[in-house]
């Protein structure tokens, strides 16, 4: 059988000195002034840099919606997106969610409903449930069925879920 | 995640001086580049972020089209009130595809240029000619459940993965770029390309060119349109076959039709003999069955994914039909129309 | 009755850990803040089979940041035997020892780690790690590796061979109605959310602490003890919160290794995750491949059962499940036996996942059982009926109870089954064809020797513990909610404290044990605080239960008081205080003992289930959606209805995903998964789920474990994807015996 060598060239840039580069983001309201490595993704500078460890690592691809937080109040995967560039906007976590001591009503609704199992892919729903009710685009089950279903539950709760989000939809004021 | 250079650009200008050489990448939503980056499939030396450039907007054509910014998001894209008014095509397929949370990054530039989900190419640890040219193509032969019918060379297989762009290969929009010789425009039959042997290449765009805008000719095609999506599970999943049909009727007959496919190429796949065939015809499960196959001739698959012929040719005929009789397949409503 | 009966066994209430999963504050394997630490980023075989021979480390030593590079070259030692490295599922083979040396037994084998001080570093330099490899033949198909197929001499301690009755060859060559068909399940890969992962926080006095994705801490405790020379004692293994399991957790996994290993190279305190593409390389379900024989007379009853399954392993474990007996146990067929064997191939070894060996076992056979009723001409509720066994049929045991035929009725009511019509392809609506189907599940009720701890403050707050695991399952709250009714307190008064090694014995958390045996030790524990209590309440001033006996009193709303009697009676809270003590603690065993285990030898212990199926399928494109299930579930007493529901939910959704979705690509040429990540694996969205509904019918059982209780994790997946097969049957007349059911294999049935 023959030899397989998977060899690179020594790549210039690999010992090359690391400039940081300052940012500015609001995390759940607070003001942080920050020196990122480019390269450094929104999802593990929340969560290795910030100590916001409530954002999840589900697959780190954008295959999962585990890593879902709001930046100026719409739903992305912070997962793919590089916290240089998010340089400025507001960032909502799950931790930003309650205020103080009082839940969520989407958070409250989730632990009525029993919308989680292992709670790993929780953060994520309701942080995207939030984005769905910001985005005014659903009313029945099926339109939260279908625009929840960027967050992947492998425990299964999404009857559960849909029905956390439609509670908390139709308390809504209509928009 | 290799090492870059980041820069911002403030300006195009900006943008294609930090643009040129083949070791940059332009950054917009990032939800292609940046999953590619971490794969180590993309390693670019420089990173050239265009999110602030004035990219961002819908504009109205002097010829009643409309100019689609390249750095629009697909979210706000399919929920602007011009597309969903006068494009809901467009909408439709946006919609179809990847997640809220993925249309809310991804842009339209970016979707444009988004590349295979080829396992092989998405795996460093296997030989891709897309990837690594000159490897091979492990897909041929290997596990290409989800690759080409239509179009494909020895050296590749790999589909192009979008749903928007085959509803604007149906519209035939027409993209807008700039680069370091200037702005052209490019039909979009003309932007992706077939692998032949040089299937690293996805597109025609020239070193350190750049997306600026889609034009959306003023046609109307809001009556009669549809985007079929038929996929492994029914939401987030690309798409194993996925059907565009615009459609103009007449008097009972068909005036215009446009009919692209998705899943099946290295490109969105239209033929205008295709279309050309029920032209003047009055709508008939025979005319759809008679422009499927020419959409499909030569259609043939590669063993796993030899279901897709049919497939193909089942959701075309099923897709003329939702277009003919009004009643676009809902991407919220999973019945099929 | 007062408060308690809000809180205690048999009542809905909500998780007790809720509260910390919706605002982000429960922390994970990976998100423990460890000062100093290395983010450890694995580095994968790229070949499936052959040798390391070089590994060229300099262009990663280079990047900034990198502290170390471990591979088998620099490696610290570990212990020298294979019997170092069993787990406690005790796997027959030599157990995976990740670099161990230079040799590759699978694709994506970790073959170095890269240490970094930030994990961007780490991840960086790993892309740079240029390995080598000598390549040698390898085979993953499974197809292939059919010919190597054996019966291990040495069996996994959980298997048990079928036993043959009658004469089955016989009766099958002389029944009137005859049914032989090869059923097959594609590889699956567990995926919990949360990627497996690790961190060793390093104390630098030979104490180690592993916040480890594990479902089981002290199983791990003892692995990294035996195997990497620690004493037990200075090894604490904590899974306070784990991501999902499904038993990808119920062994110690290979970032654990490399995490100890790592942390004992550096001397510092290491972190290890996996990437999503990594959780391809480790545990996943047996692929199978399944015969089987049914022999019937023309009024439907079997007369002969027979099943021939293989499971897929590794080459260096073999890996057994439980296949053919499950239709041989649910089943009274005079005439019934089977052979199982496994088949090698150059993969990690397969794992228990969600049920193993009955929710590939019965769900493939009961697609063979609804084939049979259609030839029988009878209704498969009906068949199913006729062929029902009061006791275990294999085994010859009577149930502690078997509650199948009351799950069967209440699920075809509340399904509308009587509303069906036979003939496939006969219901419609629209352009879809509507199908119903319905299977039956079966799987263990079993209870494992756990210990708890309970200790009552003078505050009169009540702490339990037990080193079990919480995996999604509910058993913060169902240790919480049996503490309560059994001292009489409310939610608020009780902590429940699990995943840590440090806290009274319990084993690894699976095969649907953790709440009967975790359940019954808390029980126990609190029972003695409860004595113990009511010797205190001698010293009260008044001596309020004079004569009373311990049997006499019972514990209502924070408050110990005569039963029957209409007074209040005393706070515990003021007991506590007379007693003079700060706490009042007790730890107890909850064992089935040697009674139990005799009665155990004479009675069978399972639950069941009925599942209900709708499904619609699209005329011409063949596009499924499985728009209503019932799942009626027997699993004797429900110590909280509303998680008991999500674990059958859960269990439904996965089921689902196992008919429709859920397969694991191999290119036999390079031995490797192909669509290893959550874009090509496809896992059921939300999209994909319609409305579930699920009954617990009564079900008293008061022999089967301590509390009555028979576990709920694994039952809602076992015949559900049948259930899903013979809806899409019915409606479409296309049979499929080889799951999952994609778009391909409807229409290759066109032809």
């Amino acid at each position: 059988m023959p030899t397989l060598t998977a060899s690179r060239p020594l790549p210039a840039e690999a010992s090359r000195p690391i400039d940081t580069i300052p940012i500015t983001l609001t995390v759940n309201g607070s003001v942080r002034r920050l020196q990122v490595e480019p390269w450094t993704t929104l999802l593990d500078l929340l969560r290795d840099k910030l100590d916001l460890t409530g954002t999840k690592k589900g697959c780190d691809h954008g295959q999962c919606g585990a890593c879902t937080v709001l930046i100026d109040g719409r739903r992305i995967n912070s997962c793919l997106t590089l916290a240089v560039v998010r340089d400025g906007c507001a960032i909502t976590t799950i931790e930003g969610m309650a205020t103080g001591a009082d839940l969520h009503p989407l958070q409250a609704a989730f632990i009525e409903h029993d919308a989680f199992q292992c709670g790993y892919c929780t953060p994520g729903q309701i942080c995207s449930a939030q984005g769905l009710i910001n985005e005014g685009r659903a009313t029945s089950r099926d339109d939260v069925r279908e625009l929840m279903s960027g967050n992947l539950c492998r425990c299964g709760a999404y009857t559960n879920i849909t029905d956390a989000v439609m509670d908390v939809l139709q308390a809504e004021p209509a928009r | 995640m290799n090492r870059f250079d980041y820069a911002r650009a403030g300006s195009l200008a900006e943008a294609l001086r930090d643009g040129a050489g083949d070791d940059a990448r332009y950054l917009a939503g990032g939800t292609n580049l940046i999953d590619l980056m971490k794969e180590n499939v993309e390693r670019p030396l420089r990173i050239v972020d265009i999110n602030r450039l004035d990219l961002h907007g819908a504009t109205e054509l002097d010829d009643g089209g409309l100019r689609l910014g390249a750095l629009m998001t697909n979210a706000e894209t399919a929920y602007h009130p011009q597309v969903e008014q006068r494009f809901p095509l467009l909408a439709s397929a946006i919609l179809a595809g990847a997640s809220p949370q993925l249309r809310n990054a991804a842009t339209n530039g970016g979707n444009l240029n988004q590349r295979t989900r080829c396992y092989y190419f998405y795996d460093t640890a296997t030989p891709c000619n897309k990837r690594d040219p000159g490897t091979g193509c492990g897909a041929i032969g290997g596990v290409n459940r989800i690759h080409a019918i239509l179009g494909a060379s020895p050296s590749c297989i790999a589909t192009h993965p979008s749903d928007m762009c085959i509803a604007l290969a149906a519209l035939g929009a027409q993209v807008q770029v700039t680069g370091p010789e200037g702005d052209r425009t490019i039909a979009f039959a003309d932007y992706h390309r077939l692998p032949g042997d040089e299937p690293w290449r996805d597109n025609t765009l020239r070193a350190g060119e750049l997306v600026t805008g889609i034009d959306l000719p003023p046609d109307d095609f809001t009556s009669h349109y549809t985007y079929l999506k038929l996929r492994d599970r029914l939401s987030y999943a690309f798409a194993l076959v996925s059907v565009a049909v615009a459609m103009k009727l007449e008097d009972g007959r068909i005036a215009d039709a446009r009919i692209a496919l998705g899943g099946v190429a290295h490109k969105p796949w239209r033929r205008v003999e295709a279309e050309d065939t029920i032209r003047n015809q009055a709508p008939s499960t025979q005319a759809f069955e008679t422009a499927a196959s020419a959409l499909l001739a030569g259609a043939i698959g590669q063993g796993e994914n030899d279901f897709k012929v049919a497939l193909a040719r089942k959701a075309v005929v099923r897709a003329l039909g939702q277009a003919a009789a009004g009643t676009p397949q809902s991407q919220i409503d999973k019945r099929v129309a | 009755m007062g408060n308690q009966m809000k809180v205690g066994i048999g009542t809905a209430i909500s998780r007790v850990d809720g509260r910390e999963k919706v605002t982000g504050a429960a922390r994970y394997a990976a998100e423990y803040v460890v000062p100093d630490m290395l983010y450890g980023v694995i580095v994968s075989s790229a070949i499936a089979k052959g040798s390391i021979t070089a590994i060229d480390e300099d262009a990663a030593r280079s990047v900034p940041g990198i502290v170390e590079i471990l591979s088998h070259k620099n490696r610290p030692g570990e212990a020298w035997f294979d019997r170092s490295y069993k787990d406690e599922l005790n796997i027959p083979g030599t157990p995976f020892k990740a670099l161990h040396d230079s040799t590759i037994l699978f694709s994506g084998q970790p073959v170095a780690v890269v240490l970094g001080k930030t994990f961007e570093a780490a991840r960086y330099a790993a892309s740079l790690v240029a390995i080598t490899y000598q390549e040698e033949a390898h085979n993953i198909d499974f197809a292939v590796s059919l010919a190597e197929k054996f019966l291990p001499k040495k069996k996994r301690n959980t298997y048990h061979p079928p036993k043959t009755r009658g004469e089955p060859d016989k009766a099958f060559d002389a029944a009137a109605l005859q049914l032989h068909e090869e059923y097959h399940l594609a590889t699956e890969h567990h995926n919990p959310m949360e990627m497996h992962a690790s961190t060793v926080e390093w104390h630098g006095d030979g104490r180690i602490t592993v916040y480890d994705k594990t479902q089981g801490s002290q199983g791990v405790q003892a692995y990294i003890a035996s195997g990497f020379g620690f004493s037990k004692k200075d090894v604490r293994v904590v899974n306070a919160y784990v991501g999902g399991g499904f038993g990808s957790g119920l062994r110690p996994q290979y970032q654990t290794q490399l995490a100890v290993l790592a942390a004992k190279k550096t001397k510092r305190s290491v972190r290890v995750v996996m990437t999503r593409q990594q959780m391809f390389t480790h545990a996943h379900r047996p692929e199978c491949t399944y015969s089987i024989k049914l022999g019937a007379e023309t009024t439907g009853m079997f007369t002969s059962i027979y099943g021939d399954a293989t499971t897929s392993t590794s080459r260096f474990e073999n890996n057994m499940e439980d296949i053919v007996t499950w239709g041989m146990m649910n089943y009274a067929s005079p005439n019934a036996g089977g052979e199982y064997t496994v088949a090698p191939r150059d993969t990690y070894t397969s794992a228990d996942m969600r049920a193993p060996g009955a929710a590939t076992g019965m769900t493939l056979f009961e697609i063979a059982v609804d084939e049979m009723a259609y030839k029988a001409k009878v209704d498969p509720l009906e068949f199913r009926t006729i062929n029902y066994s009061e006791i275990d049929a294999m085994n010859e045991l009577p149930f502690t109870s078997k509650a199948l035929r009351e799950a069967y009725r209440e699920g075809a009511k509340a399904f509308g089954w009587s509303r069906r019509t036979p003939e496939p392809r006969s219901m419609t609506d629209g352009r879809e064809l509507v199908g119903w189907g319905v299977a039956t599940g079966m799987w263990d009720a079993q209870f494992s020797k756990t210990s708890a701890s309970a200790k009552l403050s003078a505050n009169g707050h009540l702490e339990v513990a037990c080193a079990t695991s919480d995996i999604g399952t509910g058993t913060y709250t169902v240790m919480t909610q049996v503490a309560a009714d059994t001292l009489g307190l409310s939610i608020t008064q009780i902590t429940a404290k699990l995943g840590d090694s440090d806290l009274p014995t319990a084993p690894v958390e699976g095969g649907s044990w953790g709440a009967a045996s975790s359940g019954a030790a808390v029980q126990l524990a609190c029972q003695a605080v409860g004595k113990k209590l009511f010797k205190a309440a001698k010293g009260l001033e008044g001596d309020p239960f004079g004569a009373a006996n311990f049997d006499d009193v019972e514990f209502v709303d924070g408050h110990m008081k005569l039963k029957g009697s209409d007074v209040a009676g005393v706070p515990l809270t003021t007991i506590m205080r007379s007693s003079g003590e700060n706490s009042i603690e007790a730890e107890e065993t909850a064992s089935s003992g040697i009674s139990g285990m005799i009665s155990m030898m004479k009675k069978a212990r399972n639950t069941h289930s009925a599942v209900f199926v709708e499904v619609k399928v699209d005329e011409d494109l063949n596009v499924v959606r499985v728009t209503r299930v019932v799942n009626a579930v027997a699993a004797g007493r429900i110590i909280n209805p509303k998680t008991a529901r999500s674990q059958i939910l859960g269990g439904v959704v996965m089921g689902i995903g196992m008919a429709l979705h859920e397969e694991t690509f191999a290119d036999v040429k390079l031995g490797r998964w192909m669509n290893h990540d959550y874009a090509e694996y496809h896992v059921p969205a939300n999209a994909d789920i319609y409305d579930i509904e699920v009954l617990f019918v009564d079900e008293p059982d008061p022999e089967v474990t301590p509390l009555g209780v028979k576990g709920l994790g694994e039952i809602g997946i076992v015949g559900t994807a049948a259930a899903v097969a013979n809806a899409i049957y019915h409606a479409t007349g296309k049979r499929v015996r080889s799951l999952p059911i994609t778009i391909d294999k409807l229409l290759e049935l066109e032809k």
